[in-house]
């Protein structure tokens, strides 16, 4: 699955995980996708009013609302950040909605920088 | 074609459940993706208000060639001031609405964002009515 326009500049989610020392929850097969752009944020209201579609949200917003929210504006790629655990109801919502979910022990503001500095765009 | 939903106030973990049916009417319709995000986003928002704020409420989908319209209707305080409302920013969202993601006072001015027509009519102490228009 392939979610950039073009390969350069995109990250894969693979290459996310190794970074973030982040695992794959759910959505394994989705190991190979490439990534263009992430954006950070705690607050759905704010991720509600974003224009670009396809991204890798990256939040420690760890709880249900967090996956309608990406359901909603067709967010396929989430990293729960600060060592959230997702919760069972969060995974079967994610399955249905064929979401890739990772858990990464870092700070959102690690795991931007991190990012950020291996060529992962911002949305603005 | 018509839809109907029923929300249930202060119950988030079935918040985005008629959204969410929503969504997979129009993808089985083959509407364009930017078009379904638009209208699936702004009646999220709404849903998320009505349980947010309100005691309960109830969805209307009506869909017809190029067109839809959702009404969302509750029962709940109401809305004083819907100007005030509209402005990015202000809200009145609970410490516990907060920490679910939302009451950043930004759901009104989305939900202007993504739809074409908006009207929001209220009555203190009764309820509130949203309706909105999509065009595709």
């Amino acid at each position: 699955m392939i979610f950039a326009k073009n390969l350069f500049n995109t990250m894969q989610v693979s290459k996310i995980c190794q970074l973030l020392d982040a695992k794959i929850i759910c959505g394994e097969e989705h190991a190979q996708a490439n990534i263009e752009r992430g954006y950070s944020s705690d607050l759905m209201s704010d991720v509600l009013t974003l224009d670009t579609d396809h991204l890798l949200l990256i939040t420690g917003m760890c709880n249900l609302q967090t996956i309608r929210t990406s359901e909603m504006a067709d967010i396929r790629f989430i990293v729960f950040v600060r060592n959230k655990k997702v919760t069972d109801e969060m995974l079967e919502l994610a399955r249905e909605n064929n979401l890739c979910l990772l858990e990464s022990p870092f700070t959102l503001f690690k795991a931007s920088g991190i990012l950020y500095q291996a060529g992962l765009k911002p949305v603005y | 074609m018509k839809l109907e939903f029923n929300i249930e106030g202060g119950n988030f973990s079935r918040a985005g459940h008629a959204s969410s049916e929503v969504k997979k009417m129009l993808k089985q319709l083959g509407i364009d993706a930017r078009c379904i995000k638009s209208i699936v986003i702004a009646l999220y928002e709404g849903e998320v208000n009505v349980v947010a704020h309100a005691y309960e409420g109830r969805i209307l989908v009506q869909m017809e060639p190029h067109k839809i319209t959702t009404e969302i209707m509750d029962k709940g305080p109401g809305i004083p001031d819907i100007e005030l409302a509209m402005q990015e920013g202000y809200s009145t969202a609970s410490k516990e609405v907060r920490e679910m993601g939302f009451g950043a006072g930004m759901g009104l001015a989305n939900m202007k964002k993504n739809t074409d027509e908006l009207t929001i009519e209220s009555t203190v102490g009764q309820g509130t009515t949203v309706k909105m228009v999509n065009y595709f």
